[in-house]
């Protein structure tokens, strides 16, 4: 039985892995934003068999709100094995490009909102010498394009963070596991055209669970974007940056 | 995600809009008309909207509750009936009614009134919904039950998502002792014995349908393999028995199809031989029971690029056997019809559906390869016989019938429009209805 916070519980990828974590009589708490969505996900985790579900209210740049959300599932569930760290949105380049304000508010979600939970979380994990650390992070984060790198920046950041959290706690035995999904066919990429590289919530869902199980550092999912990532990230910049990407 | 119908007969273009949370308004379709999209196990055109707006409703998926003491089960309606399964069978409880698929959405059963091999005890997939909630393309909710706005809760069920997306429904399961099925199988030489061991069998058995070989004329005509099951009393399971089937993948459309006349009078010839004994027992799991095509994921690839059909009919009961045996006969004639004849009693239960295609008597199923026009005039040949016998062919199967043999074959059809959602559509109706429904009103 392990105990498990999940913040952004609401995420299509995020629900497919409390399933998962359900199933096996878990003890489950869900943070997120919009209390109608965690109150039905709520009770179709409890019926899935988690032994103990709990909710609580999170938006993401309500800095003052995070110290709060971690205090309260440690308590409910009566301290913390597991968290994952799935919010996010994906920023509208263009709008981006034109608004600083824009700009700010997508980093704000996606970087700093996760890099203060994260500060937290390490803290109290590092004094129990136990656990896992689960972020999304992203592909698009492993190089800056055009088409997205306000949203690519911010993965990045965070994936930088990991790392450092990683060689920091790794004495403390903590698993820090960065998560760099592909194409992945949710709310968030509803309007985008499917192809074949796309994957649905439920397989990467599956690559989560077992890349908690093994410990792994950083999970490319589905595996075959590692390879896609070290071809992208191979071309040289005076290249790359004349490419339509 | 493909958003084809199963049989692939038919191409449509639309733009799919996902729905993931029953809360959230019906969405901006631009001033298109829409339709509620299941899993896409509809053989024709009825889960199709071309040039319009998909509603794909695979993500509603969450169950709500369920009373592990009376059985009843309120999900979400984009929820596999596999899915359902898996979740209430290892707590006792079993689907009061399930089509030959379990890879089909809860919305999607309910929108075709699916029937199932217990049809003649349980009557339709609808008799055990207890209730529902739709929403309207103008952004109303109605919650129908056979108390609350039950003319709305019959329109739904078998109202091929026409009038609202169903959101949600609560469905009355049905208490077993075990995940086992006793059946037997009883080999019969023509349609003769087919009507008496039906009726023998249906007095004591839950679970009943037959298989027949449509490729035989004369006095072989309608010779086949009866197949009847129960429930089976609590058991020690069998030792060898691993409950996680292998489930084979048909891994591409071949250009031509695989089921040509040859192959089939070898595999009718050896599926009828393979019954050695007359009658064989076996305990053996739900799953290869009532889903034994679902072994073979995309089977329907193996009809090549042109795609098959299903043709299924109803014949009344009052003289039955002579319009089947001119079905069969006219099949058999063709030479075009396929292993999946399937030949079932439809008791006297009555379905709730105004458009709900279940009524007393016999139903039969068979797929063809697409042979085109040869293959439409066959069809039209079968609905003539269909016809005269005041039977019906059912929409969820089909891909062709005329708007007048539809409107013969379901009288209610206009009494339907009035609840029918003005800003939904498929394929289907547009080519049943015509653009009558217009006038109708
Ligand atoms: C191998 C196989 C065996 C089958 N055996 C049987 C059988 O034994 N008996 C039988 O009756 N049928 C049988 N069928 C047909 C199948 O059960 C029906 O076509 C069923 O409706 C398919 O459900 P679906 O979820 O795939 O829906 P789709 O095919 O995607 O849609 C079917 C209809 O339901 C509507 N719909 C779907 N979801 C909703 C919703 N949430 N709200 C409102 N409307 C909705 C659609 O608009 C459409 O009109 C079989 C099909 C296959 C492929
Ligand atoms: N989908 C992909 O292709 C893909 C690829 C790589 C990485 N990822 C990453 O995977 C993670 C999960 O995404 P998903 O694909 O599952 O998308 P999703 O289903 O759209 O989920 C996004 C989640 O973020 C929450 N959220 C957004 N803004 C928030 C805020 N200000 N405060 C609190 N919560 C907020 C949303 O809450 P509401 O439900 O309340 O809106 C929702 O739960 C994200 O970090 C994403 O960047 C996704």
């Amino acid at each position: 039985m392990q105990r498990i916070l999940i913040i952004g519980a609401t995420s299509a990828i995020a629900q497919e892995v409390a399933r998962l974590f359900a199933e096996k009589g878990n003890r489950i708490f869900l943070a997120g934003r919009n209390p109608d969505k965690l109150s039905i996900l709520a009770n179709d985790l409890s019926l899935r068999g988690a032994i103990q579900v709990e909710k609580g209210l999170f938006e993401a740049t309500d800095f003052d709100s995070h110290p709060r959300l971690i205090e309260e599932s440690f308590n409910s569930l009566g301290g913390l094995d597991t968290v994952l760290i799935a919010f996010g949105t994906l920023a509208d380049q263009k709008k981006c490009e034109g608004s600083v304000e824009e700009t700010l508010r997508e980093i704000s979600i996606n970087e700093l909102s996760i890099l203060s939970l994260l500060t937290l979380l390490a803290n109290r994990f590092e004094k129990q010498k136990s656990g896992t650390i689960a972020v999304l992070s992203s592909v698009a984060g492993d190089r800056g394009r055009k088409s997205n790198y306000v949203y690519g920046s911010a993965k990045s950041a965070v994936t930088t963070f990991l790392q450092g959290l990683r060689n920091r706690l790794s004495s403390s035995r903590i698993h820090i596991m960065t998560i760099k999904p592909g194409f992945v066919d949710t709310p968030m990429t509803a309007s985008f055209k499917k192809g074949f590289l796309w994957a649905t919530p439920e397989s990467v869902a599956k690559t989560i669970i077992k890349g908690i199980e093994k410990k792994k550092d950083v999970l490319y999912t589905p595996f075959f974007w590692r390879a896609i990532m070290i071809i992208i990230r191979s071309f040289p910049e005076r290249l790359f940056k004349k490419m339509n990407l | 995600m493909s958003y084809r119908s199963w049989g692939g007969t038919k191409t449509a273009v639309q733009r799919v809009i996902p729905l993931y949370w029953e809360q959230e308004p019906f969405p901006d379709t631009e001033g298109k008309l829409a339709l509620p999209f299941g899993n896409g196990r509809s053989y024709g055109d009825s889960c199709l909207n071309d040039g319009g707006v998909l509603l794909d409703t695979r993500h509603l998926d969450h169950f709500l509750s369920f009373d592990r003491k009376t059985g009843i089960l309120r999900c979400e309606a984009g929820t596999l009936l596999s899915e359902i399964l898996s979740f209430t069978v290892p707590q006792g409880w079993f689907l009061p009614v399930t089509p030959g698929t379990k890879y089909v959405t809860l919305g999607g059963a309910i929108a075709n009134d699916v029937h199932g091999k217990n049809h003649h005890r349980s009557g339709t997939f609808g008799c055990h919904i207890l209730r529902f909630e739709i929403l309207r393309s103008d952004n109303s909710r109605i919650l129908c039950s056979p108390s609350d706005n039950k003319d709305f809760f019959s329109a739904t069920i078998g109202g091929l998502g026409l009038t609202g997306v169903i959101l949600w429904a609560e469905i009355a399961l049905k208490a077993i002792s075990s995940p086992f099925i006793q059946s037997e199988t009883v080999r019969f030489g023509n349609l003769d014995e087919f009507f008496s061991l039906s009726r023998e069998s249906d007095r004591d058995y839950e679970y009943t349908v037959s298989w027949i070989d449509c490729l035989v004329h004369g006095k072989n005509l309608g010779r086949g393999i009866f197949i009847r099951g129960n429930h089976a009393p609590p058991l020690p399971p069998p030792t060898n028995f691993s409950s996680s089937r292998n489930i084979r993948n048909f891994p591409f459309s071949p250009p031509f199809s695989l089921v040509n006349t040859l192959s089939l009078r070898a595999f009718n010839t050896m599926y009828y031989r393979k019954q050695i004994r007359k009658r064989s027992k076996r305990l053996e799991p739900y799953d290869p029971f009532f889903y034994p095509l679902d072994g073979i994921s995309h089977w329907n690839r193996m009809y090549g690029r042109k795609g098959f059909y299903q043709y299924q009919c109803v014949i009344p009961e009052e003289e039955s056997e002579f319009p089947v045996r001119e079905l069969l006969t006219e099949i058999a004639r063709s030479g075009q019809g396929s292993f999946l004849a399937v030949l079932k009693h439809f008791g006297n239960i009555p379905s709730p559906g105004i458009l709900s295609f279940p009524r007393p008597g016999i139903t039969l199923a068979l797929d063809f390869p697409n042979r085109g026009e040869k293959t439409l005039s066959l069809f039209s040949r079968l609905d003539e016989i269909v016809a005269s016998a005041k039977g019906a062919v059912y929409p969820a199967k089909d891909a062709r019938m005329s708007s007048k043999s539809y409107q013969q074959f379901f009288p209610r059809w206009q009494e339907f429009l009035r609840f029918k959602d003005p800003g939904l559509s498929s394929d289907f109706w547009k080519r049943v209805t015509k653009g009558d429904e217009c006038n109708a009103y």
